[in-house]
């Protein structure tokens, strides 16, 4: 029991990640109607958003401590944060440590920034194109930015600490009287959950009481009446492409200290994040809401070998092809599910007729 | 009238006799012996580095790189000519390799053993290069090491750890100056024994890749050994990012010791994911929960920051050690560069110092005439004290470092190396096998090629 709690967790906190970004991806597709192959270089921004406002508050000047030395026996050159000048040391040093939350102040503007910048610069000249050059362009503007972040934070992954006050796992048995320590729970990730969940309700509140949203879903169901009506949708639209770079940029910003930032993160969410678009139904965001835990639970579980065993026994598949088949799953598990939920609901989960279907 | 003898095909068949005896002796002369690929014909000599320059380990590349580019530099005699003065053999002088300068030729691996293999044969085909040396993964050494084979160059290899480079994939034409997983096993256990007891049940993660296996074997040999338990071993995808799945079926496995068979920001990643659940501070069978992580680097440490205080782990080598090759060497690529070099930049460093020296004891840069020289050859003052290079299947026999993390000074220009501290330095007898150990047995390094 203790066990499929803990995978069930897993599961629902890797899923937010991946709703997360899937929102994001289907936002722009279901507004846009653009496959917008670098919203996980989006993510890695998010991310990277992180590791900038670190750099910013360890900016430190250099004092020369004659008392010790360096591994070449030269005086030793200490850094001193000017945060800990300004604040004091103990005030400051705690600036330092909240460093990943308060990046939230640098990644929305940076990330509605570059979202702008991404649609009218680039994307906006694609609308009309096929889906085939949209997913070409945004690929190489994806490779770009991350050969960008390259050359600015090197290729190794760059450790981003959560608050010291997070670090560390919350007693979950206890609260859900499964006795002390029986789940054990990492708090920053179960802090990313409910962060996930909070931004979800939001954009779905936004989209659906605010004149705002109406707008844009009007937009989404029908681009030419909504115009006709004498609306500025475009503007709306970019508004929207801006919000859902945003979206991406807070995901990655929360998950540096979950997983250290390097220049192809986003290369690495980005394909999961198709998937679960596909499986969640083109265009339909509580459809990839729904897949991104679905398949973030398929994937924790498999990933369990007292789970793959236990249905390896149940079947008696022990010591046949089947049952090695089965124990190797966890690789391939999302990418079965997608193939066997396509081959019975063509249109995703909770796709709609229509959607790419021209 | 008089009517020649001579036909067209005769003239063309005496002529072709006549032109050949006349090239032979060109053909013998030793200067100008095209009896081997690439042979230098001008006053310069050109050697490959083929790291990774892009792509997971680019960084470990660059600090490859950039002790290669030193080797260069104290090869032609510029800089304070760093190990030249500590190595045991002084046939190096500083005028070059057998008085021709040396130059290089980069070529970015990407660390796919593809993109590794065009990478290297272009170096061979295009830039005559006579060496090839770099790389930080086993998949991309072995592959690279039977171009070089069939090529007829000299591959020293740079940072590999999987016991098959030297192992089933051992060839003539390559040699490996870093340590194996065996070794690694080997040094750590007494160490884990000692701080941990011998009843301990262990729960492997590993990367699924050949490195991974036979680490993975190795670890588990050595641990089992000792009587611990190896409760389960699990198969991770390279790459993987988020560990959390497979961790968190450790919390309730009844394991109470973690050994990450991981490497780079898988490492990185895996390790600080484990602290996260809490690992560390937990409690199993009466016993502290421990985690284990077999192979170090110092670009791993930092990039795990304070994860890795009190985690165990090896190294081939330490800008610590005290010996006089290695404070040589930190001294002269740290005043160059302004941080310590990391082991991977160590062993590129000595890789081309010691091929330098095996064309000059051998007179000759035709690859046998290396091979000849480097097998079973004796060499102290390169850092890890009396080494030596085994005819039977080009493996280095040396010392090896057992580290431990430890809180590091936080000093910028340690770039978080001073995060891993030496435990023990296991005697280079004690991780020594015999070349048929069934963990390196079905390989034959064959007959060296030196090529055209």
């Amino acid at each position: 029991m203790d066990a499929f709690i803990l995978q069930i967790l897993n599961g629902l906190d890797k899923g937010s990640a991946y709703a997360l970004i899937a929102l994001g991806l289907t936002l722009i597709f279901g507004t846009l109607g653009v496959v917008n192959f670098a919203h996980g270089a989006l993510f890695m921004i998010g991310a990277f958003c992180a590791v900038t406002m670190q750099r910013i508050l360890g900016l430190s000047r250099t004092v020369i401590d004659e008392t010790q030395t360096d591994f070449l026996g030269n005086p030793m050159a200490v850094q001193v944060p000017y945060v800990q000048d300004w604040f004091g040391a103990a005030a400051g040093a705690t600036i330092q440590d909240w460093s990943v939350p308060l990046a939230f102040f640098l990644t929305v503007p940076v990330m509605l920034l570059v979202g702008w910048g991404m649609e009218r610069g680039l994307i906006k000249h694609f609308y009309k194109r096929p889906h085939a050059d949209q997913i070409l362009v945004t690929f190489g503007l994806a490779i770009v930015i991350g050969e960008i972040i390259k050359a600015f934070y090197g290729a190794n992954p760059i450790q981003t600490p959560m608050p010291s006050a997070f670090v560390g796992t919350i007693d979950m048995g206890r609260y859900l009287g499964l006795g002390e320590g029986a789940v054990a729970y990492p708090t920053w990730r179960l802090i990313y959950f409910f962060f996930s969940a909070i931004i979800i309700a939001a954009v779905f509140a936004f989209l659906q009481f605010t004149t705002f949203g109406m707008v844009v879903r009007a937009g989404m169901a029908d681009r030419e009446t909504v115009g006709m009506l004498g609306i500025d949708i475009d503007k709306r639209f970019t508004l929207m492409f801006g919000l859902a770079a945003a979206v991406a940029g807070l995901a990655g910003m929360m998950y540096a200290p979950i997983l250290s930032p390097h220049y192809n993160i986003g290369m690495d969410f980005l394909v999961l994040s198709f998937v679960v678009v596909v499986v969640g139904g083109m265009g339909s965001l509580p459809g990839a809401v729904l897949a991104g835990f679905l398949l973030g639970i398929m994937q924790s579980f498999f990933s369990n070998p007292a789970f793959k065993g236990f249905i390896v026994d149940a079947l008696r598949l022990n010591d046949t092809f089947t049952g090695t088949v089965i124990n190797g799953l966890d690789q391939i598990i999302i990418y079965l599910v997608a193939i066997v939920i396509l081959l019975t609901r063509p249109r995703g989960l909770l796709g709609r007729k229509g959607v790419m279907e021209e | 009238m008089t009517k020649s003898t001579y036909s067209r095909r005769r003239v063309l068949q005496t002529g072709a006799v006549a032109g050949t005896g006349l090239m032979l002796p060109t053909y013998l002369r030793a200067e100008a012996h095209t009896g081997f690929t690439n042979a230098p014909t001008g006053d310069t000599v050109t050697l490959g580095f083929n790291v990774p320059q892009t792509g997971p380990y680019a960084e470990e590349g660059l600090d490859e790189l950039r002790a290669q580019e030193l080797a260069v530099q104290h090869l032609n005699g510029e800089g304070d000519g760093g190990m030249l003065a500590t190595f045991s053999e002084q046939n190096l002088d500083g005028t070059g390799i057998l008085g021709k300068k040396v130059n290089f030729v980069t070529g970015d691996t990407q660390t796919k053993s593809d993109v590794a293999r065009a990478s290297a044969q272009s170096m061979i085909q295009k830039d005559n290069c006579i060496m090839i040396t770099g790389g930080s993964s086993s998949g991309v050494a072995v592959a690279v090491q039977g171009l070089c084979q069939e090529a007829g160059v000299i591959f020293m290899a740079g940072l590999t750890h999987s016991n098959d480079t030297t192992g089933k994939d051992r060839k003539a034409n390559g040699f490996r100056h870093f340590f194996n997983g065996y070794m690694s096993g080997v040094a750590l256990a007494p160490v884990l024994e000692k701080a941990y007891g011998s009843d301990r049940r262990a729960y492997h993660l590993t990367a699924d890749y050949n490195w991974g296996w036979t680490q993975n074997e190795s670890i588990a040999a050595s641990t089992e050994a000792l009587g611990w338990e190896t409760v389960q071993n699990v198969l991770t995808p390279v790459g993987a990012g988020d560990f959390s799945s497979y961790i968190a079926p450790v919390l309730n496995s009844g394991a109470d010791v973690l050994i990450l068979n991981h490497y780079g920001g898988d490492m990185v990643n895996s390790l600080t994911q484990a602290v996260q659940f809490g690992l560390k501070d937990k409690q199993v069978n009466g016993k502290d929960f421990q985690i284990i992580v077999p192979l170090y680097s110092e670009l791993m440490a930092k990039g795990a920051g304070s994860n890795i205080e009190g985690v165990y782990g090896s190294m081939n080598w330490n800008w610590q050690l005290q010996d006089e090759g290695s404070k040589a060497f930190v001294k002269s690529f740290g005043e160059k560069y302004g941080f310590p070099p990391s082991n991977a930049a160590h062993t590129c460093y000595v890789q081309i110092m010691l091929y330098a020296d095996a064309v000059a004891r051998a007179g000759s840069f035709n690859p046998c005439a290396v091979v000849e020289a480097l097998e079973d050859f004796d060499f102290d003052g390169l850092g890890n004290g009396p080494t030596t290079y085994r005819g039977a299947d080009h493996q280095c026999f040396k010392d090896v470092l057992v580290m431990e993390g430890v809180a590091g000074s936080g000093n910028a220009n340690m770039m978080g190396y001073d995060t891993l501290s030496i435990v023990e330095v296991t005697p280079r007898a004690q991780v020594e096998y015999e070349p048929d150990h069934p963990m390196f047995a079905g390989g034959s390094l064959g007959e060296c090629n030196p090529g055209a």
